[in-house]
């Protein structure tokens, strides 16, 4: 993928939160980039700091949590200097994002081609039948039929899967150059989720994005991602293409969580799927060595030093003190 | 990928397209409490705005001979003042339709600057949490502190009475319902992932106040509105009962209930009338919020 444009430039973002028990590390130090066409899957269990990351890169971040970054741009921008003005426009207009909970995500209070009109009016200054045109247009693109006659329905005439299609023509509204969708399936039933992935996926090569999908169903990953980061407790423990890590992968918590998926024909009928044992270490405080130390099989006193990062950076690389990985 | 599932998501059939205005009249006639609670207010409302041409007499003119004339219904009665008059010899009906102005011009001005005073309050408050929730819970207490009434009547007392002070003195006070419901309103709203979803597609906060919180925070707006003007015209009427609020001659209702209470015994009317008319208002008001209330959520708006 490289050659292509650089979309979204993250480097040593960090997200502190303020709580009555200290500073919570949410995200720490994680570092990524994104080029046009490309779709980055950030992967790991519940609180690990993926949320906060998508956060973070929109500066949606609630007000007790603190952003530093060394870089942050979007196409060139410094997204971290810019002024609030400036940001609005390019947020809905560059940058879009489609959220995890479909239900809640549209105002109920506003038909479905007011909320697609609204935004698209705001950032191009078009009129109103120009926007209406263009909301048909991507409401077809999302695979509603009868969009005219959608465009009058307010959000709870409509069912789950049909308001994430909306979701993500709302996005798409200002063609967007990065979309980052948090977990966009989650709250969706599981044929409702493969069609909303297959879709984000089509319209991601379709329209040339730069895609950040969040999510923590590796089969997924496994489908439509290009490049790939495991975060484990606010950090980015391996990142590499979506061949490597899969076929490769070399970090302890990267093992355990592929060991986790069941693969038909290979995983025995009623056999045990693989687990990892423990839960998330807490990130309040001054954190010190490897997070997963507790958890990992692998785990030496070394481990609570200062972890390097091996292999190559941009390419593939793991962040643990086995140099050439633990293998499969 | 599998190829079985579709990405196009099967249609409902499309809706038959119904002209607006029809649907709206539809679902004015099915809402029961807006077609009655309104119908009353507006045929209120018409009485107080042609109080000129409705009134057979003029509500100031006294006629000594003909004091304390019963209702048309009594033998001693006539159609030449079909609701009598009172220990002046005003006619009863003419200060009952001019009266109707006084009320709801309070009702409808105090809820409007006590609706905008308290609204701002209570959005920011809900909406920005933090010190400025500090602040305006403080500021909410406070009010809640003082009693209404006593207030009300120390001011008047000291500015003296009059309708202008009577609505200046009840809208600073009466926004303390306003500002409590549309915090925790705000703050229920504010929470939703579409109001994220609207700074995501680079609204102002002004913006996503203004257009996004706002309009689901309305139908609880209107319920406070109707409660809070009604409870201003009881109010506006106590005051003038205890002489304190809008001064005689103007024919407030609550003025009238006031000076028949000394005839109570002997001409029942005299209070039976005016009081009639308050408690009809206010039970009109009351429905019509109501109606309103749900006139205005977006599942009543769909269904048309």
């Amino acid at each position: 993928m490289t050659g292509q444009k650089l979309v979204l430039d993250v480097q040593g973002l960090n997200v502190d939160i303020k709580t009555p028990k200290g500073i919570l590390h949410a995200v720490r130090n994680v570092s990524f980039q994104v080029h046009r066409g490309e779709t980055l899957c950030l992967v790991g269990e519940s609180g690990c700091g993926k949320s906060m990351t998508s956060l973070a890169i929109m500066g949606l971040l609630p007000k007790a949590a603190q952003r530093t970054t060394t870089r942050l741009s979007l196409l060139g921008d410094d997204l971290d200097k810019m002024s609030a003005k400036h940001l609005n426009n390019l947020r809905g207009n560059k940058m879009a994002m489609v959220f995890q909970e479909p239900m809640t995500a549209l105002n109920p209070a506003y038909t479905i081609g007011e909320q697609l009109i609204e935004h698209y009016c705001h950032h191009k200054e078009v009129s109103a039948e120009v926007a209406r045109n263009r909301a048909v247009e991507l409401l077809d693109m999302v695979g509603i039929a009868s969009a005219r006659q959608r465009l009058g329905q307010y959000p709870h005439q409509l069912s789950g899967g049909l308001r994430q299609r909306i979701m993500i023509a709302i996005a798409l509204m200002c063609e967007p150059e990065l979309l980052i969708a948090d977990e966009p399936s989650t709250a969706l039933d599981v044929t409702i989720q493969a069609q909303i992935l297959r879709l984000l996926s089509d319209l991601q090569k379709e329209l040339g994005l730069a895609m950040v999908l969040i999510t923590h169903d590796l089969g997924v990953v496994a489908r439509i991602a290009d490049r790939v980061g495991v975060m484990y407790a606010g950090e980015v423990v391996e990142s590499g293409t979506a061949e490597q890590i899969f076929s490769n992968p070399r970090h302890p918590y990267t093992n355990g969580l592929i060991g986790c998926i069941p693969i038909p024909g290979r995983t025995p009928a009623g056999g045990q799927l693989g687990t990892i044992a423990g839960v998330v270490p807490s990130l309040i405080g001054d954190l010190r060595g490897c997070a997963f130390r507790d958890r990992c099989s692998y785990a030496q006193p070394s481990c609570e030093m200062t972890i390097p990062i091996y292999g190559v950076p941009e390419e593939h690389s793991w962040r643990c003190i086995h140099e050439h990985g633990v293998g499969q | 990928m599998n190829n079985s599932i579709s990405t196009t998501a099967t249609s409902l059939p499309a809706k038959n397209a119904i002209s607006t205005s029809r649907a709206f009249v539809r679902r004015v006639v099915r809402n029961k409490a807006l077609l009655f609670g309104g119908g009353l207010l507006l045929a209120m409302l018409i009485m107080a705005l042609f109080a000129p041409w409705l009134s057979p007499h003029d509500p100031y003119v006294q006629d000594l001979a003909n004091r304390n004339v019963p209702p048309f219904w009594y033998a001693k009665g006539s159609l030449l003042h079909p609701f009598g008059t009172d220990q002046l010899g005003r006619d009863y009906l003419s200060r009952l339709i001019y009266g109707a102005r006084i009320s709801l011009l309070i009702g409808a001005s105090v809820a409007v600057i006590s609706g905008i005073i308290g609204t701002t309050m209570g959005m920011l408050a809900g909406y920005f949490g933090g010190k400025t929730d500090m602040v305006v819970s403080f500021l909410i207490t406070t009010r809640l502190a003082m009693p209404v009434i006593l207030v009300a009547l120390a001011t008047v007392a000291i500015l003296g009475g009059s309708l202008w002070v009577i609505i200046v003195v009840l809208g600073l006070l009466k926004w303390d319902r306003f500002a409590v419901v549309m915090r925790s309103a705000t703050q229920q709203v504010r929470s939703l992932e579409y109001v994220a979803a609207a700074q995501a597609a680079g609204a102002s906060t002004t913006r996503i106040i203004l257009g996004e919180v706002l309009p689901n925070v309305v139908p609880h707006l209107i319920v406070i509105a109707t409660l809070e003007a009604a409870s201003a015209i009881l109010l506006e009427a106590s005051l003038s009962f205890l002489g304190l609020g809008v001064q005689p001659p103007l024919p407030s209702w609550g003025l009238m209930i006031s000076e028949a209470k000394a005839y109570m015994f002997f001409s029942f009317w005299l209070i039976a009338i005016p009081g009639s008319a308050l408690a009809l208002l206010i039970f009109s008001i009351n429905l019509a919020g109501d109606g309103l209330h749900e006139f205005m959520t977006p599942q009543e708006k769909a269904d048309a």
